[in-house]
C-alpha cells in the first residue's frame, strides 16, 4: 500500500508541475461555461435591417414604430432596389429587408388583404429564421390588436404551462453537455496520452519489470486526473448554480455518483487507447476521433439526435456521452430519481466493463 | 536557399513516412465532413405529441387528425391521462402533452368556449417555443374553421389580413448543410494547421534534433520556413479536399471567385500556422503543445460565429472575435460561397488576417531568437 | 607555432545568481584531443554551448576557430560540428537520407554530397543497411553514424557530448579510432565525458568542479601532479571536494 502511495505522488507531480496544461484541464471547463452561459445565444440584438416602404401611410409608420420599439433591430430606412439589396447583403452590412408595397393602407381598407415582403439573407440560417420569426411575430401581434374589440363565437383557447424552464432559459442542456466534454478530455485523452509517453521514453518498462504489478502502475496514473475531473464537475455545478442560476433539482449524490461512473468509462477508453497507440500524437488523435468529435455530435449535446438521419441515430447509441448527457438532464434539470435513469446506468456500466476487460486482455502483451 | 531545399526534402520524406500522420490529413477530415454535415442542423422538427382525448368526439377527432397531419408533429406513445402524459415527458418520450377535456363538443357549442391544456417539455427553449407556436397555430386554424362552419359568413366582419411573405436569398431551401458545410472546413484547416505544425516542432525539441539544427549554419528563419511551407500546403491540400467533397456530397458549388477564396485562404493559412508556431515556442513537450492549442481552439470555435451569430453576443465576447481568425474565415467562407461576394467585399477581413499573420509570426521568430 | 582553435579567457555564464561556468580560460590547439573532463553539473555542457554559439556568455571573451562567440555565431556554426548526447539522427529517415541532409545544409555541392556518402558509408561498412530507417540500427552503429555525419563538412573542430554513453567496449574502442582516423586528417576534437579512461586517450584533459576549472594538463602530468595512478584517482580527489551534486 506504501508503494502505491509512492506512485501516486509521483504522478501528481507529473500532473501539477506542468502549468500549462493545468491551465487547459482547469481553465477550459472554466472557460466553456461562461461562454456557453453568457455569450452564445441565438436571440437576436440590434440586428441591421433595411425598411423599403413605397406607401408611407399611417399603417405601415405604426408598423415601422412597433418594430423599432422593440430594440432587437437595427433599422435603415431606404428605397433600395432589390439590386441594391443584394449587394448589400453580399457585403454583409444588412441582414434582412422588409418591404411595404404601395397603397399598403387603401389595400388593408378596400381589399381587406395587404401584403408585406420579407428578404432574409439565407446564408446564415439561424439568423434569417429568428429575425423573419421576430419580425412576423411583431407584425402578427400588430394584427390582433387591430382585432382586439371584436369578440369572436367560439373560441378555443388554450392553456399553456411550460414545464421544467417556465422562462425558456438556453442554457440547461450545454451544462451536461460541457461536463461530458470536460470529463472525457480528462479522462481519456490526458491519461491515454500519460501513458504512451512512458511507453515512448522506455520508462514504461522499468515500471513494469518492478516488484510492483502493472496494474497498480495504471491505478496511480488514473488517480490525478480522477480528482481533477472531479474536481471540475464541483467547479461546473457551483458555477451553473451561483452564477447561472440553475439549481439542481436532484439528488446532488445521485449526480457525483453517476459522474463518478462516467469517469471510470472514460478512464478505461483511455487505457483501451493507450494500448493500442504508440505515439503521443496518435493518442491525442485516437482519443479525439473516439470520444470528443462523438460527444460534440452525436450526443445530443448541441444538435438534437432526432434531427439526425437514423444511421447516426443508431451510431449515437454507442456513444457513452450520449448516455450520460440523458442522465445528468433528468437528475439536475428533471429532479429525477435513480428509479427513471437506472435502465441509461445500466448501460453505461456495461460499456465500461466491455473496455476494461478489453484492455486488460491485451495488456501486458502490448505495453511492455 | 539551398538549405531551405534540403530542410523541406527532410520533412516532406517524414511526413509521408508517418502513417499516422497521413491519416490524420486525409481520413479524418473526409469523416468529419461527411458526418458533421448531417449531424448539425437545428431545424425543429419531429415534435412528440401526446395527445389525451377526453372528448372523443368528432371536434375533437377531427381536431387530432388536423395536428398529425400538420408535418410537425409525430405522435407519442398513447395516453390514457395527462397524468400519463406527463411521466412520458419526464422521460424524454414526448414533447408536449395536448388535453382535450370531457364534452369538449358540446362546451364549444353551447358556452362558445373552451380551454384545452398543454403541457410543453421547456428543456430546450427553442424548440418549445415553435411547438407552442406550431399547436397554438393549428389550434387557431382549426377555431377558424369551426367558426366558418357555424356561422354564417356574412354575419361577422371579415378580418383584415396582413400576409406576410418572406424569402430566403442565397439558400432558399434553407439547406443547413450549405451554411454549416463552409465553417466546418474552415474549422478542420485550422485545427489541422495549428495543432500539427506546433506538435511537429515540439517533438524535435522533446527529441532533440532541434538543438543539432540549431548549431548548423541553418538560419532561424530557414527553419521556421522550413516547418511553415509543408504545412502550408498540407493546410491548402485539405481545403480542397474539402471543397471537392462538398462539391460531390453535397453539391455545394461557390457562387463567388474559387480565386478569391484561396487567396484569402493563403494568408489564413499563414495566420494559423503563426499561432502553431507561437505555441511550440511556449510550450517544452507535446502534452502542453497539445493543451495550449487545444484551449484556445476550443475557446476561439465557439466564438466563431458558426454555431451561433457574433452579434448576438456581448460586447466583451464580441471583443474577443475581433483578434479571432477563425471569425474572419468563416465570415469570408460564407460571403464567397453562399453569396458570391468578391473581392472588394472581403478586402476588409483579408487585411486584418494580414496584420494578425504578420503579428503573431513575428512574436514567434523573436521568441526562438530569445531561446538562443 | 600551435595555432589555438579555441581561445577563451575569462569566460562566465550566470543564471540569475547561479554561477554555471565561473571565469574559464583555456586554448585548444590544432589537431589536439582535449577531453573536457567533470561530474554532472560542473559546469561542462554550459560551457560548450557557449562555445558553440548555442548560448551567449555573461562575460568574458572566447573565439572558436577565429569567431567570436558573442558576434560571430553564425561563423562559428559553419566552422564547427556538434554530436550531441541524444545522437540527433532523424530516427525516421534512412542512413544515407541522414548523411545527405547534414551534408546539404552545411552547404555541400551536390557532387561532393554524393562522394561524400559514398565514401561514408563504405568507411563505416553500412552498405547493407544505407536504405535502412535509423531507427532500426543498434547503438554503436548510430553513434558511428553521428560521429561522421558531424565531421562531413571537414570542420575545424567537433564537440562531442558524452559520446559514448551506453556503448559496450568494443564499440567504444571503434569510436575512438574514427576519432583518430579524423583527428589525421586536421580535425581538431572537443570532447566531455564522464568515462576516466577514455580521458587517458587525449592529448590534455581539463577537469571542472562547480564551474571552475580545478586542473588542466596532460593525463600524464596530472597523473603525477596528484600522485595517482589512474585518471580515476585525479579525478575522485578533485570531485571530492565539490560543492554540487548531479545536474
Amino acid at each position: 500500500m506504501k508503494q502505491l502511495f509512492t506512485f501516486i505522488k509521483k504522478e501528481f507531480y507529473h500532473v501539477f508541475r506542468d502549468r500549462k496544461t493545468l491551465l487547459m484541464l482547469f481553465g477550459l471547463p472554466i472557460a466553456q461555461i461562461v461562454l456557453f452561459g453568457f455569450a452564445l445565444t441565438n436571440e437576436i440584438k440590434n440586428a441591421k435591417i433595411v425598411v423599403v416602404d413605397y406607401s408611407k401611410d399611417v399603417t405601415t409608420k405604426q408598423i415601422i414604430d412597433k418594430i423599432e420599439a422593440s430594440r432587437y433591430f437595427d433599422i435603415e430606412k431606404s428605397l433600395m432596389s432589390h439590386n441594391e439589396i443584394e449587394d448589400k447583403f453580399k457585403e454583409g452590412k444588412i441582414k434582412l429587408a422588409l418591404i411595404f408595397p404601395e397603397n399598403f393602407n387603401n389595400d388593408l381598407l378596400h381589399l381587406n388583404k395587404a401584403q408585406i415582403q420579407i428578404i432574409a439573407d439565407a446564408s446564415d440560417i439561424n439568423t434569417a429564421n429568428t429575425l423573419t420569426n421576430y419580425i412576423s411575430a411583431i407584425v402578427t401581434d400588430y394584427q390582433r390588436g387591430m382585432m382586439k374589440n371584436m369578440i369572436l363565437p367560439m373560441s378555443i383557447v388554450p392553456e399553456i404551462r411550460m414545464l421544467y424552464n417556465p422562462e425558456l432559459k438556453g442554457e440547461h442542456t450545454f451544462i451536461p453537455g460541457i461536463m461530458a466534454m470536460i470529463m472525457l478530455l480528462v479522462c481519456v485523452m490526458m491519461t491515454s496520452i500519460s501513458i504512451v509517453k512512458e511507453k515512448e521514453l522506455g520508462t514504461m518498462e522499468i515500471l513494469l519489470v518492478s516488484p510492483f504489478k502493472p496494474i497498480m502502475v495504471i491505478f496511480a496514473k488514473f488517480i490525478p486526473y480522477l480528482l481533477i475531473s472531479f474536481f471540475n464537475v464541483t467547479s461546473i455545478l457551483l458555477l451553473s448554480v451561483y452564477a447561472l442560476d440553475l439549481p439542481i433539482q436532484g439528488n446532488i449524490f445521485l449526480l457525483y455518483g453517476e459522474s463518478l461512473l462516467f469517469i471510470v468509462t472514460g478512464l478505461a477508453i483511455g487505457l483501451l487507447i493507450s494500448i493500442s497507440a504508440e505515439s503521443q500524437q496518435t493518442a491525442m488523435f485516437g482519443s479525439l476521433m473516439a470520444t470528443m468529435l462523438p460527444t460534440l455530435l452525436l450526443s445530443g449535446f448541441m444538435f438534437p439526435i432526432e434531427n439526425m438521419p437514423m444511421p447516426l441515430q443508431i451510431i449515437s447509441n454507442v456513444v457513452p456521452s450520449k448516455w450520460f448527457f440523458i442522465i445528468v438532464k433528468s437528475i439536475m434539470i428533471k429532479g429525477a430519481g435513480f428509479a427513471t435513469i437506472w435502465k441509461e446506468t445500466l448501460i453505461l456500466v456495461g460499456m465500461t466493463l466491455f473496455f476494461l476487460i478489453i484492455s486488460l486482455k491485451n495488456f501486458k502483451t502490448r505495453l511492455a | 536557399m539551398r538549405t531551405l531545399f534540403f530542410l523541406l526534402q527532410k520533412e516532406f520524406r517524414q511526413i509521408f513516412r508517418n502513417k499516422s500522420l497521413l491519416g490524420q490529413i486525409l481520413v479524418a477530415p473526409t469523416i468529419q465532413l461527411l458526418i458533421l454535415p448531417w449531424a448539425a442542423n437545428y431545424e425543429v422538427k419531429n415534435i412528440s405529441l401526446a395527445v389525451i382525448d377526453n372528448d372523443h368526439s368528432t371536434y375533437s377527432e377531427k381536431f387530432v387528425s388536423k395536428a398529425f397531419s400538420s408535418g410537425y408533429f409525430k405522435p407519442a406513445d398513447y395516453c390514457a391521462s395527462f397524468k400519463d402524459a406527463y411521466k412520458l415527458i419526464e422521460r424524454d418520450k414526448a414533447d408536449i402533452a395536448l388535453e382535450i377535456p370531457a364534452n369538449f363538443e358540446k362546451n364549444l357549442i353551447r358556452e362558445n368556449k373552451q380551454k384545452v391544456f398543454m403541457a410543453v417539455n421547456a428543456i430546450n427553449g427553442v424548440k418549445a417555443l415553435v411547438g407552442t407556436v406550431y399547436l397554438s397555430s393549428i389550434i387557431n386554424d382549426y377555431n377558424s374553421e369551426i367558426r366558418l362552419q357555424w356561422m354564417q359568413p356574412q354575419k361577422f366582419s371579415p378580418l383584415p389580413v396582413i400576409e406576410i411573405t418572406s424569402t430566403n436569398w442565397f439558400n432558399p431551401l434553407l439547406n443547413y448543410k450549405f451554411f454549416m458545410v463552409p465553417g466546418i472546413l474552415v474549422f478542420l484547416v485550422t485545427m489541422l494547421g495549428a495543432i500539427m505544425c506546433s506538435l511537429n516542432i515540439v517533438r524535435e525539441k522533446e527529441i532533440g534534433t532541434i538543438e543539432q539544427i540549431n548549431v548548423t549554419p541553418v538560419k532561424k528563419y530557414h527553419f521556421i520556413l522550413g516547418k511553415l511551407i509543408p504545412f502550408w500546403i498540407i493546410g491548402m491540400f485539405v481545403f480542397t479536399l474539402g471543397l471537392t467533397i462538398a462539391r460531390f456530397v453535397y453539391g455545394i458549388v461557390p457562387e463567388g471567385s474559387i480565386g478569391v477564396l484561396y487567396g484569402f485562404l493563403s494568408v489564413y493559412l499563414l495566420a494559423v500556422l503563426g499561432m502553431g508556431l507561437l505555441i511550440s515556442t511556449y510550450s517544452d513537450t507535446q502534452q502542453q503543445a497539445m493543451s495550449l492549442s487545444f484551449f484556445f481552439i476550443m475557446i476561439f470555435n465557439l466564438l466563431s460565429g458558426l454555431f451561433t451569430p457574433i452579434e448576438s453576443m456581448p460586447g466583451w465576447a464580441q471583443v474577443i472575435t475581433w483578434f479571432n481568425p477563425l471569425s474572419y474565415f468563416i465570415e469570408v467562407m460564407r460571403m464567397v460561397v453562399l453569396k458570391g461576394s468578391g473581392f472588394h467585399d472581403i478586402q476588409h477581413n483579408l487585411f486584418i488576417i494580414f496584420i494578425f499573420a504578420v503579428v503573431v509570426n513575428t512574436w514567434a521568430i523573436l521568441n526562438y531568437r530569445k531561446r538562443a | 607555432m600551435k595555432e589555438a582553435v579555441i581561445k577563451t579567457e575569462r569566460l562566465t555564464k550566470k543564471f540569475g545568481d547561479f554561477i554555471a561556468a565561473n571565469e574559464l580560460t583555456f586554448e585548444v590547439y590544432t589537431g589536439e584531443i582535449f577531453g573536457f573532463l567533470g561530474a554532472n553539473g560542473a559546469g561542462k555542457t554550459t560551457a560548450m554551448r557557449m562555445l558553440c554559439g548555442l548560448s551567449i556568455p555573461s562575460s568574458g571573451k572566447a573565439t572558436v576557430a577565429g569567431f567570436d562567440v558573442y558576434k560571430q555565431t553564425e561563423g562559428i556554426k559553419k566552422h564547427i560540428g556538434y554530436m550531441s548526447q541524444k545522437f540527433s539522427l532523424y530516427e525516421d529517415l534512412t542512413v544515407a537520407e541522414n548523411i545527405r541532409f547534414y551534408a546539404g545544409i552545411y552547404g555541400l555541392t551536390n557532387k561532393q554530397i554524393k562522394e561524400k556518402s559514398e565514401e561514408l558509408i563504405e568507411q563505416l561498412g553500412l552498405q547493407q543497411s544505407a536504405k535502412k530507417l535509423v531507427r532500426e540500427l543498434p547503438l554503436g552503429w548510430k553513434q558511428k553514424l553521428s560521429f561522421s555525419v558531424a565531421i562531413v563538412h571537414q570542420p575545424k573542430i567537433v564537440f562531442l557530448d558524452e559520446p559514448t554513453s551506453g556503448v559496450d567496449p568494443v564499440t567504444r574502442r571503434q569510436f575512438w579510432d574514427l576519432i583518430y582516423a579524423a583527428v589525421d586528417k586536421g580535425v581538431t576534437v572537443f570532447v566531455t565525458t564522464h568515462y576516466m579512461d577514455e580521458s587517458e586517450y587525449c592529448n590534455r584533459v581539463s577537469i571542472m568542479v562547480d564551474g571552475v576549472i580545478k586542473a588542466l594538463d596532460t593525463p600524464h602530468n596530472l597523473k603525477k601532479q596528484f600522485s595517482a595512478s589512474s585518471m580515476d584517482e585525479v579525478f575522485y580527489a578533485l570531485a571530492r571536494e565539490a560543492k554540487r551534486k548531479g545536474d
